[in-house]
């Protein structure tokens, strides 16, 4: 009876050791390489987008973001684009503006509430994403959605970007470059296209940090949310409406 | 007479079952120093990528179990992928194994130049 004592007793040992081993050698090894930083909800990414700036029929962004994605770039209805170029008229004034609609990045996400699986979340910097391991593709998040910013993806995909996976089945919006910003950069592709073909429409920036060029011209210029009535706080805002 | 039947039989399907089913020859590609010893890689890198997938979308942390690099280094020379054949490295062992794979629904199988940060990060 004690033997059989002893040998549960070694294996439960034996097990705790096994445990302890593996745990602080990862932490060792994570202090030692320097990993990137988790992202910080002392940062907020946004965007300001001048809609005086953006020029009707260019769509510089819509392509700067299917290439650094790996998106197809159809337009069609089950065909996946993260920023749609829009153009909206005034019917009492007759001003058209055009813009470039996207995932609005909210604070309080209506994609996130309403999905049961926890895919779509918000990480702590304020990015909105689908994490596609848990997305079983009800879309419930597309129709929550008041800026329809999200597309399903309805064919098997080949050849994806090794640092943007995308799959059949599952749902996906823009990520505001994640890719990059876990690189260290500090620009996505659309707003870098924008300034390159020389409009500077959009303008992308940590909203939290009252240095950057995105706060300090927000507290200047007026701009707007949209559907701000909804209360989501998007980190995307709007200027020239 | 019948536990001698027996024995024969038993014999019989000895020597059936030792006819083992061969090691797949795997082509590792580029190699070279692994994250962890490849035996207990073997075991656990499953595991080990599932754990990693959470914290690099949950939290943006290029970690060291990064898919993206196994591909770099495992994709074979010959089509430039872990997929293929069954000498590839992903698909190789996988079908050895029998177990499915469906990181690659999703996830590229191919090597991509990636950003030099990425590949500094994780050395």
């Amino acid at each position: 009876m004690s033997e059989e004592i002893g040998r549960r007793d070694f294996l439960k040992g034996s097990a705790m050791l096994a445990g302890l081993a593996i745990a602080p050698g990862m932490m060792l090894y994570d202090l030692a390489h320097g990993e990137n930083r988790p992202a910080s909800s002392a940062v907020r990414w946004g965007m300001l987008i001048d809609t005086s700036q953006c020029e009707a029929g260019c769509d510089e962004c819509v392509k700067a973001c299917n290439k650094e994605n790996g998106l197809p770039g159809g337009t069609g209805p089950t065909d996946e684009q993260w920023i749609r170029k829009v153009e909206l008229k005034n019917l009492k004034t007759g001003k058209v503006s055009s813009l470039p609609m996207m995932c609005q990045h909210c604070a309080e996400p209506p994609c996130v509430d309403v999905c049961p699986t926890g895919a779509s979340f918000k990480r702590a910097d304020g990015i909105v994403l689908v994490d596609r391991h848990l997305c079983i593709g009800c879309r419930y998040c597309m129709m929550a959605c008041p800026y329809k910013a999200r597309s399903f993806v309805h064919e098997p995909i080949h050849d994806q970007k090794a640092e943007v996976p995308r799959g059949k089945g599952t749902v996906e919006s823009c990520t505001l470059c994640v890719q990059r910003i876990d690189r260290g950069e500090s620009n996505t592709a659309c707003a870098e296209a924008c300034a390159k073909a020389g409009h500077k429409a959009i303008l992308f920036g940590n909203l939290n940090d009252p240095n950057s060029e995105i706060a300090k011209r927000i507290k200047e210029v007026s701009s707007m949310q949209l559907r701000a009535d909804l209360g989501l706080d998007t980190g995307l805002h709007y200027e020239g409406l | 007479m019948k536990r001698l039947a027996i024995l024969a039989l038993f014999a019989l399907f000895c020597g059936t079952a030792s006819a083992e089913v061969t090691v797949p020859h795997l082509d590792i590609g580029k190699g070279g120093h692994c994250v962890n010893d490849p035996k207990f890689m073997k075991i656990n890198h499953g595991d080990l990528l599932k754990k990693q997938r959470t914290i690099t979308v949950h939290q943006g942390v290029i970690g060291r179990y990064s898919l993206i690099k196994c591909v770099n280094c495992h994709a074979s020379r010959v089509n430039n992928s872990v997929l293929g054949t069954n000498s590839n490295f992903c698909q190789g062992c996988h079908v050895y194994a029998a177990v499915k794979i469906d990181c690659f629904e999703c996830h590229s199988s191919r090597p991509e130049t990636v950003s030099e940060t990425l590949t500094e990060i994780g050395k």
